[in-house]
């Protein structure tokens, strides 16, 4: 029977990673052995090694292996724990993590820090001890060709038994190997009246007669109890005179029977990648699903909301089946009881892909701890509000931009040491992160008390790129937001933490893609803070319906800046056909979404018209619209599954009368608009030009 | 048991019954649809649902072929009207019109779109040797969408290629944008 | 059926254990360390304990002996997981009143051949 143990990858695997946090966070945390944190420590790297060996993840396992040594002689107090261990063991847990992808693969991981620390923990061992685990099979010595016969001489100690072993077992483990007489000795039993119940007074003699066991296998039967008892192995011979009972005329079956059953063996060693080869590259090559963790209480409460749920169904199917208007009351008290009970469980189900954001930001400390080291800077990180939870989905894609933000903080924010003192600060600078839920969203806060945003470099580099007119004047914020554009950054050497100036545009790409959007602030010589907003899900949206004409449009409420009637007098005409708006001191561009989607709609004057003020990018635009219409939340579906992406559309929506509504991509509204404003422009011009 | 008397009686909500289906026999069964005048035949196996004609949800600068999006029980489905994109017939929308949904699979990418058409007929039977090669040269419709020509008593058939149609939307607008 | 005792804190070594006892046909229980094991072990008959050494809160030479201590341990099968097959390992098991051992990497096949000393 083989076993298949591939089912236990995944469980494997989850375990693993989580160790190997276990492990980060006790070694950066790891002040002295008297910190009880090692034997955690420890227990992590001894699980992690004794589950690859199962799975036969042999470059996990070797690996593993001294650095388990290494930490047994920590927790044992043979060995004081040192910073520079310490450093290795961090090293080491990284290392793991690579190997255990290269085994999961298959593969043979060739990153040269591996051999690297290896070398460093070997030193440390002090012991050139790498010889490998001798937990793989033992290739027997001497196998048997012929039927052997063994004589047994077995005599066990009074106390066996104590010992939870019982010689009818081990009889029964010795009768795999071949077949046994056994004969049993009572010469040594006592009077019944003088028999000590605990004791063992027997002693057997065991004729086996098997085709392939060794003397050793003979012995590993006894391997329990062979302190306990005196064992006598004999070979009586090959094809010796075999009793009668033992009757075994089957061929002499040559060496290849033999090695099959022990390469078969080692197959089954390697665990559950045997026989079946399509099945297993099959899973091995099936993308990942990804999984969630979810308590059990979220999924009770949301077993019992389909509870009510069903009831409310068949209390209202109950009313439709012999409905007449006197039962209308009834009626509408069950429709509000199904919309509190959809939006319960509406909100149960969201919260099941909702997770502490401790996840994302569990990765830092050791960051900080990294980075601290490359630049010599003193750094305290704190963390708050790693309970304020997000989407899983949202969390995995913030994860990069997080990190670089914090890079920023520390490459750039925050000052060095001498400079700090310099300045009346203290010589630790700090860098903060923070989460919080405010409105339907998620805020995530990176502070640092650094050295602030340059803001004449910021605008030196801009005017240099072309990104400003020299002559331009910008606010504060305006200013900073600059460090967005692409290619932007004013290091003036590139490090390799951060400044090769590819970062923050992706940054804040990530982000907008997201639906969310980021801002910064600073203070020169007080430090940066920059604020993301998130939205807590990607699938579904707080929506402004408006209407054009005949069409209904959704435009997304975390855009809009607000919604007001035209006034005359505050439009202006500019460059023959762009119309703006004064908006306090802004002039915002109008944007007729009617022309934008070639639609008629009742409404073409801008004068007393309706407009909504939406802001992408940090660019304010007005659509016009007909009609305001209700706010509520929409869930998004795709127009890409059955159709294409479409501009200016970022996706589709059900409304409550089951007909389908449009969401405004405002962005994408806004390229459309410069899009046909060039091509509007570029006619004008060729239309002089033919004139002239 | 009298097969065909019990599926004429089949019809499930909100669709059409497809009468006089053959259970017996060889080859494929294609629907036939009129396109004006015009029969044309797709492969059944690929039809999802048969709907009367409801003004879907435009969708902005989309081409004229495209008349926008339906809400199919939550689905997002794009209806295309095949008499603007074949040039053939006139695209009225009367009480009669009707939406074909067809759930065409090409490698693994499955879509669900629906084609206005004039009408829908019998399902027809033909086997591969009744595919007759279309005429390469005349004809407003683009050679990659026509799989074959049958012959039925005495007009003529035009089977359609499902999975030209799973790609329609990416082929270049007739006719261009209103402007 | 026999009944035993699963005592291990990884997941995944004690979901893998189960699961080639029970396709063997045998009746498991599991706990995650050694406290919640003895809890268990007082609650219930076992014809085998299998647990493993490093644990928290109570390890399994610990626990081995806080089982010896009940009187139906007394002569129970109880065998220790362990990866290290030194000979200090064997002693402080046996000290500690161990049946026997099991070496990690973990064999489906070889524990139940294994088992066999000390179970039917």
């Amino acid at each position: 029977m083989t076993i298949d143990l591939a089912q236990f990858l995944p469980t494997f695997l989850e375990e693993s990673y989580e160790g190997l946090e276990t492990m980060e966070t006790g070694l950066l945390n790891l002040q002295s052995s008297e910190d009880d944190s090692i034997h955690s420590i420890f227990r992590a790297a001894h699980s992690i090694k004794g589950g690859a060996g199962t799975f036969g993840f042999t470059q996990v396992t070797n690996f593993t292996h001294l650095v388990e040594t290494l930490l047994d002689e920590m927790r044992d107090g043979r060995r004081d724990i040192i910073q520079s261990d310490i450093e290795i063991l961090l090293q080491s847990v990284d290392c793991i993590r690579l190997l255990i992808e290269a085994d999961r693969n298959e593969s043979v991981c060739e990153d040269e820090s591996i051999n690297n620390v290896q070398i460093l923990l070997n030193e440390s061992l002090k012991s050139a001890n790498t010889q490998t685990i001798n937990e793989s099979e033992d290739t027997n010595d001497s196998k048997s060709t012929n039927q052997q016969s063994w004589l047994i001489d077995f005599i066990p100690q009074p106390h066996l038994v104590q010992t939870g072993n019982d010689p009818i077992f081990l009889f029964n483990a010795l009768a795999d190997l071949g077949e046994l007489r056994i004969i049993c000795n009572t010469s040594e039993l006592p009077v019944f009246s003088d028999i000590e119940p605990k004791e063992l007074y027997l002693k057997w003699q065991i004729q086996l007669s098997t085709l392939s066991s060794t003397e050793k296998d003979i012995r590993e039967v006894f391997e329990w109890v062979e302190d306990e008892c005196i064992l006598d192995i004999t070979l009586l011979g090959t094809e010796a005179a075999v009793d009668k009972e033992q009757d075994l005329k089957s061929a002499p079956v040559a060496s290849e029977p033999a090695l099959d059953i022990k390469a078969a063996k080692e197959e089954t060693t390697r665990t559950s990648l045997t026989d079946n080869d399509k099945p297993q590259t099959s899973a091995k090559t099936k993308p990942d699903v990804g999984s969630i963790r979810v308590g059990v209480d979220k999924v009770d409460i949301l077993i019992n909301l389909v509870g009510e749920l069903v009831i409310t169904q068949s209390m209202l199917s109950e009313l439709g089946n012999d409905f007449d208007l006197s039962k209308l009351e009834k009626l509408t008290s069950g429709l509000d009881q199904l919309l509190q009970n959809t939006k319960e469980l509406q909100e149960s189900v969201m919260r099941i892909r909702m997770l502490p954001i401790s996840f994302a930001f569990n990765r830092f400390p050791r960051l900080i701890h990294d980075l601290s080291i490359k630049t010599g800077k003193e750094i305290e990180l704190v963390i708050k509000g790693e309970q304020t939870e997000l989407d899983k989905t949202v969390m995995e894609q913030i994860g990069d931009p997080l990190v670089h933000l914090v890079r920023n903080a520390v490459d750039h924010g925050i000052e060095s040491k001498e400079v700090r003192i310099a300045n009346g600060k203290s010589p630790k600078g700090k860098i903060s992160l923070d989460a919080y839920h405010m409105g339907g969203s998620i805020v995530i806060e990176i502070n640092d008390d650094g050295g602030g945003i340059n803001r004449q470099a910021v605008l030196n580099k801009a005017i240099e790129k072309g990104v400003v007119e020299p002559n331009s004047t910008l606010t504060d914020s305006q200013v900073f937001d600059l460090i967005f554009e692409p290619g932007f950054s004013t290091a003036n050497e590139v490090t390799d933490i951060s400044g090769r100036g590819v970062g923050m545009d992706v940054v804040k790409k990530n982000i907008q893609s997201l639906g969310g959007r980021i801002q910064v602030a600073s203070e020169p010589g007080k430090g940066s803070s920059f604020k993301v907003n998130l939205p807590l899900t990607l699938a579904i949206l707080d929506g402004q319906l408006v209407r054009v004409g005949t069409e209904v449009y959704i435009i997304p409420l975390i855009s809009i800046v607000e919604s007001l009637q035209t006034k005359t007098d505050l439009i202006n005409r500019v460059s023959g056909n762009m119309l703006l708006y004064r908006l306090r001191e802004d002039n915002v561009p109008v944007l007729p979404i009617y022309q934008l989607f070639n639609l008629e709609a009742d409404n073409i004057e801008i004068d007393n018209s309706l407009l909504v003020v939406v802001e992408s990018d940090g660019q304010k635009v007005g659509l016009m619209v007909d009609d305001l219409l209700a706010q509520q939340q929409v869930v998004i579906k795709s127009l890409k599954d059955n159709y294409q992406q479409v501009d200016g559309i970022s996706g589709a929506t059900i409304l409550g009368d089951g007909s389908v509504a449009m969401i405004l991509d405002i962005p994408g509204m806004i390229s459309m608009a410069l899009a046909q404003a060039q091509v509007a422009q570029k006619t004008a011009h060729n239309n002089i030009e033919e004139v002239v | 048991m009298d097969i065909q008397a019990l599926a004429k009686d089949v019809p499930a909500q909100g669709e059409q019954s497809l009468e006089g289906i053959d259970f017996i026999t060889n080859g494929e069964q294609y629907l036939t649809f009129m396109l004006g005048t015009e029969q044309f035949a797709i492969n059944i196996l690929c039809v999802e649902e048969i709907r009367s004609w409801e003004q879907p949800t435009r969708i902005p600068n989309a081409p004229i072929h495209v008349k926008g999006v339906i809400n199919m029980r939550g689905v997002i489905v794009p209806i295309i009207d095949l008499r603007i994109k074949f040039e053939v017939g006139e695209n009225t929308y009367l009480p009669s019109t009707v939406v074909i949904i067809l759930t065409i699979e090409v490698e693994h990418d499955s879509k669900v779109i629906g084609f206005v058409v004039d009408a829908v007929s019998d399902v027809l039977n033909a086997e591969e040797s009744d595919i007759k090669k279309s005429p390469a040269f005349g004809g407003s419709i683009p050679p990659e969408f026509i799989a074959g020509l049958v012959n039925l008593e005495n007009s003529v058939v035009t089977l359609l290629n499902a999975e030209a149609l799973h790609k329609i939307e990416k082929h270049q607008p007739n006719g261009g944008n209103k402007s | 059926m026999a009944k035993f005792l699963i005592v291990d804190d990884s997941n995944s070594i004690r979901q893998m254990v189960s699961f080639t006892l029970k396709s063997a046909g045998f009746d498991v229980v599991e706990a995650s360390d050694g406290v919640e094991g003895l809890e268990k072990a007082k609650g219930d008959q076992f014809d085998l304990v299998i647990s493993d050494v490093n644990m928290p809160n109570m390890n399994g030479i610990e626990l081995c002996q806080e089982l010896r201590k009940l009187p139906p341990f007394e002569f129970t099968p109880i065998l220790m997981l362990t990866t290290e097959s030194s000979g200090d390992m064997k002693m402080r098991g046996k000290a500690a009143g161990a049946t026997g051992w099991l070496v990690k990497p973990f064999n489906p096949e070889k524990l139940l051949a294994t088992i066999k000393r000390v179970v039917r």
